[in-house]
């Protein structure tokens, strides 16, 4: 006998935009998963048709608050790419340690006020703070670190408005970035003591064989630049990103949903990602921490992200100190150009994943056109996957455990789709 | 009992979400020396980017970010509305329709086209529209971002049940005040601070670049004095036009001019 029983269950908080989960189960088989975003759409490939290219970094970092830096990059190297530009070495090490900043800052917000709070069932890191003090309160601080390290060289933490195409509007002195040494030495500690800490907890177990994509360089951990990488196939050079990837719009959500292009096959971006590809260029500290630990590579249990995420943290602090010891500010803070037609692509890492950014410009130096791959819909498809996979398992279970865990394995993923998911109502449909 | 009194006498927090990029209610997260102090001070009851503990209204301060761009946003705030004592708009998409509603002078269907294979599947209204177009607000607080600082004045002034200062003057007064040399009179680029209010720390001037204007505008500006200066020194119409479409491209004396200007381009050309 079939029978259909509907669910709905509030569920999806702690993440950045909004959504829901719509889950279709015929008997004892779940034939449907769908993760719907319905942050409204704003347009920001369309809206930058015709702006000034000096412009587009300005505009593009409110696509998203929580890294704004990874859209401001990604477009001012591919807006570089366009104009036959290339920068200093300088220029590019000052770049690096503002993406250090980034991170820090992304990656200890999720996990200390959105991420970790599900290891100990706690609703929000404000809980969690009241029974971890010592813990949440490092979190705290070396959060406000990173914020501190955009403020100096960004201007401010959110939208900084120190990027521009070619360079810097300004580089800092390097007074106003020693200054910081002393709490990013403390922080580096700090972020070792916290690694310790998240990765000596338990957590539930589950993942499922997949292709993780990274950005990979010879001699970095990946920020600006390298081939795009991938645990099961050759690796790829940027320019044949839009060749080799598919967006696709699907009924059920705002965000475009990303593919390879012949095969429609699923990827994951993210630290897991980065971090199996990549770790043999972890600094000294992150890598004999993950020595230390016994971390296994490769990481799959996607609730082990976290562990990745702490890992790039020290990597990040180990990263802006050395930077900034052997800091010479750039002279020019950036490089003069000639506006011509062209085209040009970029990759940068996200601290969600890798994130594609290409233009056309006019002779005028105005965007023609724009498009835009944030990471978060290239990950779409592998968590309705994953879930699909993971719900069958919980099966047996109530439908309200069934979502409760749903969610906290939605959250390990750091979905951003306002980059954008505030509110996610699970609807479970048993047939 | 004692924290079942402490409870009763909380001020309920809201904090809800339009259409933005998430970056104002981070400024909140961010506060990170009072984050925990602030969480003692209220009880949250609604924020979905920092608690999965969701309680219903009603709301003694409801901080709404983000613009209005589905029909589905229009109903939610009017409920928001109903249920919330006082209501404060944070950042430029909620007080003045955001970066997204450029949309408002282009033609949405195309913009949709632009972006979706599937037109169909998009619900999107044709404007994104400030929270003020739709419902009452007690108080606006600007900025693209905005700044902790003044996020801080607010809660806590509505907290105690004042009125919260925050300053309506120009972003030139705080340039003066950092001693910044000025990028209106010294350089070929159309800084727009005079024309916009303070509370950013007149950042762009420091960092050697012109305003852009993220904070909206100043109390009793005169945007087309400012304009006419600029387009007498060598910068277009479309460069003026571009600098007051921006985060703030709604909001009225900055659409106003922009619009202003427009319709001479317009003329000038036919």
């Amino acid at each position: 006998m079939s029978e259909t029983r509907k669910i709905t269950v509030s569920a999806l908080t702690r993440v950045e935009g909004e959504g829901a989960l719509n889950v279709c189960v015929e008997g004892e088989r779940v034939v449907d998963v769908k993760l719907t975003i319905y942050e409204p759409p704003r347009f920001f490939e369309a809206l930058l048709r015709g702006r000034a290219i000096e412009e587009v970094p300005d505009i593009t970092a409110r696509i998203c608050g929580i890294c704004p830096v990874a859209y401001q990059m990604t477009s001012v190297h591919a807006l570089e790419n366009a104009l036959g530009v290339q920068i200093t070495p300088a220029i590019r090490q000052l770049r690096r340690l503002l993406y250090c900043g980034e991170w820090i800052e992304s990656h200890v917000l999720h996990i200390y006020m959105l991420n970790a709070p599900d290891l100990f069932d706690c609703h929000s890191g404000i809980e969690l703070a009241a029974r971890f003090p010592t813990e949440v309160n490092r979190g705290l601080r070396m959060k406000k670190i990173g914020n501190r390290l955009l403020e100096v060289l960004g201007g401010r933490a959110i939208h900084p408005v120190n990027v521009r195409v070619g360079g810097f509007y300004r580089a800092p002195t390097r007074d106003e970035l020693n200054l910081l040494l002393p709490d990013l030495r403390w922080a580096l500690q700090a972020s070792i003591e916290s690694t310790r800490w998240i990765a000596g907890l338990e957590f539930p177990e589950y993942g499922q064989e997949c292709e993780f994509i990274a950005l990979q360089h010879p001699d970095e951990y990946p920020f600006n630049e390298g081939m795009i990488a991938s645990t099961m196939n050759s690796p790829l050079v940027v320019g044949d990103y839009e060749s080799h990837f598919a967006e696709q719009h699907v009924k059920h959500s705002t965000a475009l949903q990303s593919v390879h292009r012949d095969t429609c096959e699923t990827y994951l971006l993210g630290p897991m990602a980065r971090f199996n590809l990549n770790r043999d260029q972890l600094y000294p500290a992150a890598k004999q921490l993950v020595n230390e630990l016994g971390i296994k590579i490769p990481l799959v249990n996607r609730f082990h992200a976290i562990i990745a995420r702490c890992v790039e943290v020290v990597h990040a602090f180990e990263e802006a100190i050395e930077k900034i010891e052997n800091y010479v500010p750039p002279s020019p803070a950036y490089i003069q150009y000639a506006y011509r037609d062209g085209y040009g692509v970029a990759a940068t890492e996200a601290p969600r994943g890798m994130i594609f950014h290409s233009y056309e410009i006019t002779a005028k130096g105005e965007v023609s056109k724009a498009n835009i791959v944030p990471p978060t819909s290239q990950n779409q498809r592998q968590i309705e996957s994953d879930l699909k996979d993971y719900i069958q398992r919980l099966l047996p279970n109530k439908d309200e455990v069934i979502a409760a865990n749903c969610e906290k394995l939605i959250r390990t993923y750091d979905p951003c789709i306002s980059c954008s998911t505030h509110f996610l109502k699970l609807t479970m449909q048993r047939l | 009992m004692k924290e079942h009194v402490e409870n009763v006498s909380k001020k309920r927090l809201g904090v809800f979400k339009f259409a933005s990029c998430d970056g104002c209610q981070l400024s909140l997260l961010s506060c990170e020396d009072e984050l925990l102090e602030l969480a003692g001070m209220v009880e949250i009851a609604h924020f979905l980017e920092a608690s999965s503990k969701v309680a219903p209204g009603p709301f003694d301060i409801a901080l709404i970010e983000g613009s209005i761009t589905t029909r589905h946003d229009i109903e939610r705030i009017c409920n928001i509305r109903q249920q919330s004592k006082k209501l404060v708009t944070i950042g430029a998409c909620a007080t003045s329709g955001g970066i997204q509603s450029l949309r408002n002078w282009a033609d949405h269907k195309e913009f949709v086209s632009a972006v979706y294979a599937n037109p169909e599947f998009i619900d999107s209204l044709a404007t994104s529209t400030p929270i003020a177009d739709h419902v009452a607000v007690d108080f606006e607080l600007r900025g693209c971002p905005i700044d902790r600082g003044q996020l801080l004045e607010v809660l806590l002034a509505l907290i105690h049940g004042r009125q919260p200062k925050t300053p309506r003057h120009s972003v030139c007064q705080e340039c003066k005040r950092r001693g910044t040399i000025c990028i209106a009179v010294t350089r070929a680029t159309p800084c727009i601070g005079p024309l916009t209010q303070a509370g950013c720390g007149a950042i762009c001037p420091a960092y050697g670049r012109a305003c852009y204007g993220c904070f909206g505008p100043a109390a009793q500006v005169n945007c087309q004095a400012l304009s006419e200066q600029y387009l007498n020194s060598g910068t277009t119409e479309l460069q003026m036009i571009h600098s007051l479409r921006n985060m703030n491209a709604s909001a009225s004396v900055f659409q106003i001019e922009s619009n202003r200007l427009q319709s001479r381009l317009r003329d000038s050309s036919t």
